[in-house]
């Protein structure tokens, strides 16, 4: 643990210093091919697929059962159709309701005589009809206007909190890179999309710019503290603060990442598919790729777009200038600065 | 003063902590007491089960639903059902005709009220009222007379038309809705062998045309004019007390009525022909599917748009109608076909292994914490047990007040919640290594540290507690469950880290153990650097030397003493608030 600590010192102090910020380039093709990969290969899979609650889908009641036992009914469904996760509830005394993924007719036909079978009824006790989504249009468009107004709001808090708009646009980069990406794993994996996992996705739009603002906050603090005479440039500025905050963001992410593994180890490999996985998936891709990109695209991101200032530009000729003629004349001068560099 | 300040600020933050967990157990309490109340959350569908309700349209043979129909009758019901608490239910249709709708517990009459009518209100004006005919006596014999009155009003103009009984179309054309020539002969006699008993709900009369029907408890039967104000004109409806000129309150519910520009101004051209006619013609009558809820006197012409519906309302039903006019009249009239109990979707054993998750998830936590911060992590683990206390108080609370119900994709945003709780903790610990690393003392570096830390808290709160509100305030459904978890949890982590978290730090860091940096207190100066100390008092010299000016007078706040550094910062353009933030 002692190691960790020392970890922990190195990068505050400067001496250990990993040049994130410098090697944007590599950071911004691995996002751009990651992203790629995100939108064609679900494109290629045939899109996302959607749980029942938004595509719909088929119902089975079966009446004057004698046995209330809910789990022979998800087992005759899924014996017939595998994929076409069941929800079963008991309806009143004596009935059960199955509902299933959309079915086809023969499907229908078939999954209708293994739920007569596995309840000893007749066929005829058992009903099929078609139900419509629970997770209509409406909800959708009122999640995805909460959405955009979300997003403006937090641009401006956030550009008033920096007083710089060009920290809101670097944040709300890498909070689109989580969200394709996290969005992405889904349809490469084929699994559903349920309300479950939407949910899941508008926590990630929380954590991921959450993560960002408490990074940036530190990058502000560096920025300023080191005024227009520092020795360092501002990206090293911006550098410095992302490697000192390393520490912070890896044992976030881990304290934030343990339970929702848990969740999604016992949610995917104990229950299979349901709530617990759905949501948890989203969770903790997200989660990662939120820490990540706060490190890898946002911070880089800002230093380039604040790089081209004037301003900005004066000081990094100055310090370029100062560390140059340190080298030149007395090279013991600072090893923390000049290792940041390295 | 600088040492016994603090500790005494501690004390009393940790104080008001204990008032307010106090106060939530208090009000927990008196919920059970007064009975609805209870000490665990309320589960949602999918944990607990509920009511299935099957609703069918009320359809005339031939007449057909349209999907989009559906879809509108869909969407108008889940938004009265969300006004009514925040309960997740579940809405779908079913086969194209069927709406079902699944809501946690069992609805009452009222709740079904809400789901089912229509609500489609109309004002009409009033041109004939009479005695309601006796419909318990001979079906045929529906001869009764009307109140004379009312009949020669009716017949006494225009004569002439009732030569044609046939007559379906007025003789005169009618000037406007209050015009008696309104009423042809065949209406007449219609409304002559009415019965009130006959109101058929389902068909409403087209909205250009008369209508014969009667108060809502039978006691009085009009014949209406053309629809002057319709419900779509409404652009919003609350309800409440009516208010005396005087401001005190009779005791009467009622609802008010906000009009949109058209409804403004329409609703101002009847109210002020209807105040210049006499007798019945005077009268406007609110219509609420069908039936008359109550047909006032036009004392005055109300051109603010803002009228108050009254009728025999209480509470619950003023606000059930304001809600069903709010949201519009659902396109079709439905009548509730099945109502049956159902089981939960998911079964006890999903919530179980839930639970399990998380208590594993926890344990990982806490040792992890342990690891990182060795007895610091001890802190960790309390603050996260006072923020699951408050939050489980409030949950409980708002599922007695507001109707929230817990599902599972809930306990799982609460689970979630513990890493985010986490996060405020790490921040702030960081924070405080960080200045111990620049050579600080505990005392002043816990200060320092969490005036450092509470800022970028609360504005990385501010973002997550945005994003709740927002989705609270403009997503429906399953959304708002989740919005108001993540408000809860975000609003409980900063009372926590404030009144909890920094206050123990800084009562520890007075401590032998702390302050004289024990190997395990997690905030050893030597681990964390100590031999960078002489450098850090070295290094400032020679930045000093180098920079000229303004510039190193941030360098300089850095070895501010606290006091100094507090006035410094009330002055300093943002971090006044943090202060206060963090002073109360």
């Amino acid at each position: 643990m002692a190691s960790f600590n020392q970890f922990g010192n190195d990068l505050h102090t400067g001496k250990l210093s990993y040049n994130i910020v410098g090697r944007r380039k590599v950071w911004y093709l691995a996002a751009a091919a990651m992203i790629l990969i995100a939108i064609v290969v679900p494109a290629l899979r045939g899109g996302f697929t959607f749980g029942i609650e938004f595509t719909g889908g088929s119902e089975f009641v079966l009446s004057e059962i004698s046995t209330q036992d809910q789990d022979a009914a998800a087992t005759a469904v899924t014996d017939v159709v595998p994929a076409a996760a069941p929800r079963v509830s008991v309806v009143g005394t004596d009935s059960i309701r199955v509902q299933t993924d959309q079915l086809t007719d023969t499907e229908s036909r078939e999954v209708r005589s293994a739920l007569a079978t596995a309840y000893s009824l007749d066929p005829a006790q058992v009903t099929s009809s078609f139900i419509g989504p629970s997770w209509g249009q409406d909800i959708t468009g009122s999640a995805i206007r909460a959405l955009l107004t979300f997003l403006v709001l937090a641009g401006v808090v956030m550009a008033l909190y920096f007083r710089t708009w060009k920290m809101a646009v670097a944040a709300m980069v890498a909070l689109l890179h989580d969200l394709v990406i996290t969005a992405g794993f889904y349809g490469i994996t084929g699994f559903e999309i349920t309300p479950a996992a939407v949910i899941g996705f508008l926590t990630i739009l929380g954590y991921s710019l959450y993560d960002t603002v408490v990074v940036f906050d530190k990058i502000r603090e560096n920025t300023a503290v080191d005024g227009p005479e520092s020795r360092r440039t501002f990206a090293e500025s911006v550098n410095l603060a992302v490697n000192q905050t390393l520490v912070r963001s890896i044992n976030t992410s881990v304290v934030a990442v343990l339970p929702v593994a848990s969740i999604l180890v016992i949610g995917a490999f104990v229950l299979g598919a349901g709530t617990l996985r759905d949501i948890s998936l989203a969770l903790f891709i997200g989660m990662l790729v939120g820490t990540y990109s706060t490190i890898f695209i946002a911070a880089p991101l800002y230093a380039q777009m604040r790089e081209n200032e004037p301003e900005i530009r004066k000081r990094d000729k100055k310090a370029l200038a100062l560390k140059a003629k340190a080298a030149g004349t007395s090279p013991v001068a600072d090893v923390t600065h000049a290792d940041i560099t390295a | 003063m600088a040492k016994s300040s603090p500790t005494k600020k501690a004390w009393r933050s940790l104080s008001w902590l204990g008032v307010i967990i106090v106060g939530l157990i208090i009000a927990n309490g008196a919920g059970v007491l007064t009975g609805g109340g209870s000490w665990t959350p309320k589960l949602a569908l999918d944990l607990e089960g509920g009511t299935q309700i099957i609703l069918a349209p009320k359809l005339e043979s031939g007449q057909t639903v349209s999907s989009e129909q559906l879809n509108q009758a869909v969407s108008i019901i889940r938004e009265r059902i969300d006004a009514a608490g925040v309960s997740e239910s579940e809405i779908n249709t079913q086969g194209g005709q069927n709406i079902v709708v699944s809501i946690p517990g069992t609805p009452d009459d009222a709740t079904l009220n809400r789901i089912q009518s229509s609500a489609k209100l109309e004002f009409r004006p009033v041109l004939v009222a009479s005695a309601p005919t006796e419909d318990s006596v001979g079906a045929d014999g529906s001869t009764a007379t009307p109140t004379p009155g009312a009949t020669d009003d009716a017949a006494a103009p225009e004569t002439d038309a009732a030569a044609d009984p046939a007559a379906e179309t007025p003789a005169v054309a009618p000037t406007d809705a209050s015009d008696l020539n309104n009423i042809t002969p065949a209406l007449q006699e219609q409304f002559d062998s009415f019965q009130c008993s006959n109101i058929d709900t389902s068909v409403v009369a087209p909205a250009g045309e008369p209508l014969i029907t009667c108060e809502a408890d039978g006691s009085v039967k009009y014949i209406l004019g053309p629809v002057e104000v319709s419900g779509e004109n409404i652009s919003d409806a609350t309800n409440g007390q009516v208010t005396t000129q005087s401001g005190a309150t009779t005791g009467e519910w009622a609802v008010n009525i906000v009009f949109d520009g058209a409804g403004t101004k329409s609703f101002a051209d009847v109210t002020t022909r209807l105040s210049g006619l006499e007798g019945a013609q005077n009268q406007f009558a609110i219509v609420l599917d069908g039936s008359v809820i109550s047909a006032p006197r036009t004392l005055a012409v109300i051109t603010d748009g803002k009228p108050q519906i009254t009728g025999s309302f209480d509470q619950d039903t003023s606000k059930a109608l304001a809600d069903q006019l709010k949201f519009g009249a659902l396109p079709i009239s439905f009548t509730v076909q099945s109502q049956d109990t159902i089981s939960a979707t998911l079964g006890s054993t999903q919530l179980q292994s839930g639970l399990i998750a998380g208590l594993i998830g926890l344990i990982l936590v806490v040792l992890y914490s342990l690891l990182q911060y060795r007895l610091l992590g001890l802190v960790t683990v309390a603050s996260l047990a006072v923020a699951a206390v408050i939050t489980y108080l409030l949950i409980t609370l708002l599922s007695w007040r507001e109707g929230y119900r817990l599902s599972l994709a809930g306990v799982a945003g609460l689970i979630v919640a513990i890493g985010i709780t986490a996060d405020s903790f790490i921040v702030y610990f960081e924070r405080v290594r960080d200045e111990l690393r620049d050579g600080r003392g505990l005392v002043s570096s816990v200060e320092s540290g969490w005036k450092r830390a509470i800022r970028t808290i609360i504005a990385s709160d501010t973002v997550n507690f945005l994003a709740a509100a927002v989705l609270f305030i403009l997503a429906v459904g399953n959304v708002r469950g989740f919005a108001l978890t993540l408000g809860l949890t975000t609003l409980v982590d900063l009372l926590v880290v404030a009144l909890f978290t920094h206050p123990t730090l800084q009562l520890l860091a007075r401590t032998k153990f702390f302050g004289d940096g024990h190997k395990l207190s997690g905030l050893d100066p030597r681990a964390l650097g100590a031999v960078y100390r002489g450098r850090a008092q070295f290094k400032p010299s020679s930045e000093v030397a180098s920079r000229k000016g303004s510039s190193s007078s941030k360098e300089a706040v850095k070895r501010q003493t606290i006091a100094e550094r507090k006035a410094a910062e009330l002055i300093g353009t943002g971090s006044g608030k943090s202060t206060d933030g963090k002073d109360s």
